[in-house]
Parts: structure tokens; C-alpha cells; sequence
């Protein structure tokens, strides 16, 4: 799922300060998981602006709200008459949903509450791991289900570098080495000869670099 | 052996003699004395001299560059390469500058993680790896194409290297990767630093299980110690880096103002050593900010003079 962190409460009272009215609007899927940009959360928030106002000597009036999900029109219908009277939308929605909204709303300012992090599990209660990073050619059936795009910091496609120590990654005792997991999964396998297996090169036009990405089914 | 290029390094390698190599870091400036200087101080010592490519993702002089200084002082250079900052049109097309220059060997790197430098916030690149860099030069010399398929009229006339780091984990598939590589076409390999000679001769005979040394010349990695300080450090905080307990207890055995010889000394030995293991083809000797005594490390080890090459 989509993980995102919610900004430092400074840089968020920084954009919507100057508004009179702010609604501040929760989306209670992905990033309700991570505990940072759900209805809840979203609450949480307008309470903590509402301080920060008062503190601030600042009249602005805050409320909240949400919906399931920012970045699909239907779920937007119980929150119309809401977002209709905003004059400012503080989105905790990752970014698909603030842009959603934005474009929903052409003359309405929408500020992100979140930065957008990664695309990642749920390891444990409140651990979240990146796990891909959508490049659009996946790899994960020659790699044994591991996938060097996202968890290896040079994304090798022939890995590990020199810098692989005790299962560890050079950059940080707190990452894995991404190949030490790949090989280990090959050997598990019965797979290992499958590591000198050199693959064609990467075709980067799928990832980011080919620019934005859509995709239409037909017949619908 | 049939030449391919005109690489003095790959004709000393060729003509059966171990091959000494070394390196030497640019400037963090746009003097070019710096890099001329080093570059006298020890080239009737070595074969040929690799150039680093921002080592430690630290901002220098470009190596490119400071390989044309070099070749201009008729020096025989070794353009690294790392794929950290450049994607397949600038690598290939540094390739094409390099080769015109005359430059005539490449050492193909992945490079430091941008996170080590002095520009931690940069975009790193990583369009290709190093194999696939190797490859690709591979593929630019002897097919005379660009990875487009295009045709490239004047071929670049490069000898192809990569490094190989005995002691990276994990352990079991560091052969494996060294056949990788040269399955890429590596022709010369420069090793990791070698402390812990014992794993290297464990590693070397693994290679020699395969064949591999028939196949690429293994240029053994070499850097002489300050102090027991430096070898602590790289003990502790480099990693992939295998330094044994007794050669830091060794180093902290000597008084502080000969612990620069000792470590002199000790890599020394290693190359003695080392100059007995089947399919060990020359030696990389990287005295890093201590170019001066390269000279002396390559004399103690009987590797003086070096072949007079046409």
C-alpha cells in the first residue's frame, strides 16, 4: 500500500495560516493504515491547528472530515456539500489524493498534510518497509521474490557491490542488503545457478524516466 | 596473446610479467598540477595509473580529465567509471571522449552510494550496473555498436576492466560474481585491498576451480597502512573491508613513528606473498594521499623495474 508521514505540524500551519476557513480532510485507506492520514487522524489534526491558532492569536475556523478514498469521484458524494464550502482543504491523503481533489476543486487551494513516502507492508504494528517502487517491468521472477529496484540502495541489477557486510547494506546497519536476501532466496530455491544469469538491460521507459504513466482498460 | 587495444597495461599483462598498477584521486580543485605531479612521482614504477571517479561521492576534478592530463604527460591511464552519476548516453558517450584521447583502458564501477559524499541530497543514477557497463564498452569495442545498435564508425579502443571484492559478503557467491563478470567481458580485474591473505588464497583457489584466472587477469589490491589508527578504521567502518585482529595488534605493536613503515612493510610482504599464488596476474597498489611511497612498496617487492613496453 501507499505509506505516508504526516508533515511537521510548523510547515503545516505554514501554508494554511492564512486562510479564514480550513477544512482539514482524512482518506481512510492506505494511509489510515499507517496511522497518518486517516479520518482520525484528520481529527487530530484540525484539533492540534485549532491550538495552534489560538495560540497564535490566528481566527481561523477548522473543521474535519473524510472519505474512504481521495483519489476515486464516487467516494467524494458524502463529503460534497462540505468541500463546497471550504475555502481551503488540508488533504491527508497521500499525493494521487491531494491532486485528485485538486482537480475536483479548480478554484479551491488543497495543501498536503503528508509527504508521500513509499510504496511498502505492514512488517508489524506500526512498521512499514518499502517493498517497490512501481518501475513497470517487474523482475521479482528472476530474483526470487525480492526486489532489487526498491531494497537495493544502487537498484543492481547484478548485485550485491563490495559493500554487502554480514547481510547488511553499505549505507546503513539498519537495511538490509537486498542481494544477501536474494541470494539466500535463489539457494532456498534450489536456484543459486540462476545468479550468473546475466539480464538484458533495464528498460527505465516504463519507470518514471518514460514520463507519467496511465493505463485504459479497453471495453469499459 | 592477441592484443586488442593499445593499452600498455594489457600489454604487459599479455606478455606473461606481473603488471604493476596504482592509482591516484584528483584534485578537489580545477589545478591540474596536483594529478601531474602524482602522477611523476610514480610512473617509472607502474604500468599504468587508474584515475578515481569522485571516490566517496565526494565533488572532484572530473576523471576523465584528469586522464588527459596524464596521457598528455604520456602516462598510461585507467578511466574508473562509475554508473552512480552518469546514465547510458553519458557513459557511452564519455567512452567515445575518452578513446579520443588515446585513453586506452576503463575500470567499470558501480561507485560509493551518494550518501558517503559531500552531497548526500543528490539523485543518484544507476541506469546500468557495472556489469552491464562492461558490457557495454565490450559491445562499443568489438561489435563496433551502440547499445542502440547504432553503428559506431571508429570503435572506441578500450581494455576492460571491473573490481572484485573477495571479502563482501555473501562469500559463497563472490566467485560466482567474479565469473559474472567476466561472462560480461571483463579482461583485468582489480581487487578489493587485501589484509586477510588467508581468505584471498581461499577465494584465488575457488577461482582457480573454474578456470577464471585462464580467462581475466587478477590484479591483486594492495594499500599500505599509516597507522594502527587507519587500520582500525578500516577494521570497523569500511565496509566489505577485512582487516584481522593480529594485523591491528601488530600495527599497535610498533611505536607510533615507525607504525608508517610497518605498514610499508606489511604490504610488502603480502605482495611477495602474493607473487606465488597461481593466477594472481599483477598488483593494484592504492597508497591513498600517499603516492610518494608507491616506489618504495614496488622496489621492496622486487617488481623494479618495470617492462619497457613499445
Amino acid at each position: 500500500m501507499i505509506i505516508g508521514e504526516q508533515k511537521p505540524l510548523e510547515e503545516i500551519w505554514g501554508m494554511v495560516k492564512r486562510h479564514k476557513q480550513l477544512t482539514v480532510f482524512g482518506c481512510n485507506t492506505c494511509v489510515a493504515v499507517c496511522h497518518q492520514g486517516g479520518n482520525k487522524e484528520a481529527g487530530i489534526l484540525a484539533s492540534l491547528l485549532r491550538m495552534k491558532a489560538t495560540q497564535e492569536g490566528v481566527d481561523i475556523d477548522i473543521v474535519d472530515g473524510g472519505i474512504e478514498r481521495q483519489c476515486e469521484h464516487e467516494f467524494f458524494e458524502s463529503a460534497r456539500d462540505m468541500l463546497a464550502r471550504s475555502e481551503a482543504v488540508l488533504s491527508l491523503a497521500c499525493g494521487i489524493g491531494v491532486q485528485f481533489v485538486a482537480m475536483k476543486y479548480g478554484t479551491t487551494p488543497v495543501y498536503p498534510a503528508l509527504n508521500t513516502t513509499f510504496l511498502g507492508d505492514v512488517i508489524s504494528v506500526g512498521y512499514f518497509t518499502e517493498k517497490c517502487q512501481a518501475c513497470g517491468d517487474c523482475v521479482l521472477g528472476l530474483t526470487g521474490g525480492v526486489c532489487p529496484v526498491s531494497r537495493c540502495c544502487k537498484r543492481l541489477s547484478n548485485g550485491p557491490c563490495g559493500g554487502s557486510s554480514n547481510g547488511k547494506c553499505e549505507i546503513s546497519k539498519e537495511i538490509d542488503c537486498a542481494w544477501q536476501l536474494i541470494v539466500d532466496r535463489l539457494e532456498a530455491l534450489g536456484r543459486l545457478d540462476d545468479y550468473e544469469k546475466i539480464p538484458p538491460l533495464k528498460d527505465w521507459s516504463k519507470d518514471r524516466a518514460g514520463g507519467p504513466r496511465s493505463f485504459k482498460l479497453e471495453g469499459i | 596473446m592477441e592484443l586488442k587495444t593499445n593499452s600498455r597495461l594489457e600489454k604487459v599483462l599479455k606478455s606473461g610479467q606481473l603488471a604493476v598498477t596504482s592509482e591516484c584521486g584528483p584534485p578537489r580543485s580545477s589545478a591540474p598540477e596536483g594529478i601531474i605531479k602524482k602522477g611523476h612521482l610514480i610512473k617509472n614504477h607502474v604500468d599504468s595509473i587508474n584515475i578515481t571517479d569522485n571516490q566517496t561521492s565526494v565533488t572532484r576534478l572530473c576523471s576523465l580529465a584528469a586522464c588527459v592530463h596524464l596521457k598528455l604527460q604520456g602516462l598510461d591511464p585507467v578511466l574508473q567509471m562509475v554508473v552512480r552519476d552518469r546514465n547510458r548516453i553519458a557513459l557511452q558517450s564519455d567512452i567515445l571522449g575518452a578513446a579520443s584521447f588515446g585513453i586506452n583502458n576503463v575500470l567499470c564501477l558501480s561507485g560509493d552510494h551518494q550518501s558517503f559524499g559531500d552531497n548526500p541530497q543528490a539523485q543518484n543514477v544507476f541506469d546500468l550496473d557495472s556489469m552491464q557497463l562492461v558490457q557495454t564498452v565490450r559491445r562499443m569495442r568489438d561489435e563496433g555498436k551502440f547499445l542502440s545498435g547504432d553503428e559506431i564508425k571508429v570503435p572506441p579502443n578500450m581494455f576492460v576492466g571491473a573490481a572484485a571484492n573477495p571479502f563482501a559478503d555473501p562469500f559463497k557467491i563472490r566467485v560466482p560474481r567474479l565469473a559474472k563478470k567476466v561472462a560480461a567481458g571483463a579482461e583485468f580485474i582489480q581487487t578489493q585491498c587485501i589484509y586477510n591473505v588467508d581468505k584471498f588464497e581461499l577465494w584465488m583457489q575457488q577461482v582457480r576451480d573454474r578456470g577464471l584466472h585462464e580467462k581475466v587477469f587478477i590484479l591483486a589490491g594492495i594499500t599500505p597502512m599509516r597507522s594502527v589508527g587507519m587500520a582500525k578504521y578500516l577494521r570497523k567502518s569500511v565496509p566489505g573491508m577485512d582487516v584481522p585482529e593480529e594485523l591491528i595488534t601488530r600495527m599497535a605493536g610498533v611505536e607510533k613513528a615507525k607504525q608508517a613503515d610497518e605498514g610499508i612493510t606489511i604490504a610488502v610482504e603480502t605482495i611477495q606473498r602474493l607473487k606465488e599464488c597461481k593466477g594472481v596476474a599483477g598488483f593494484h597498489v592504492m597508497a591513498i594521499e600517499w603516492e610518494e611511497k608507491v616506489p618504495e612498496i614496488v622496489e621492496r617487492s622486487g617488481l623494479y623495474p618495470r617492462p619497457t613496453i613499445d
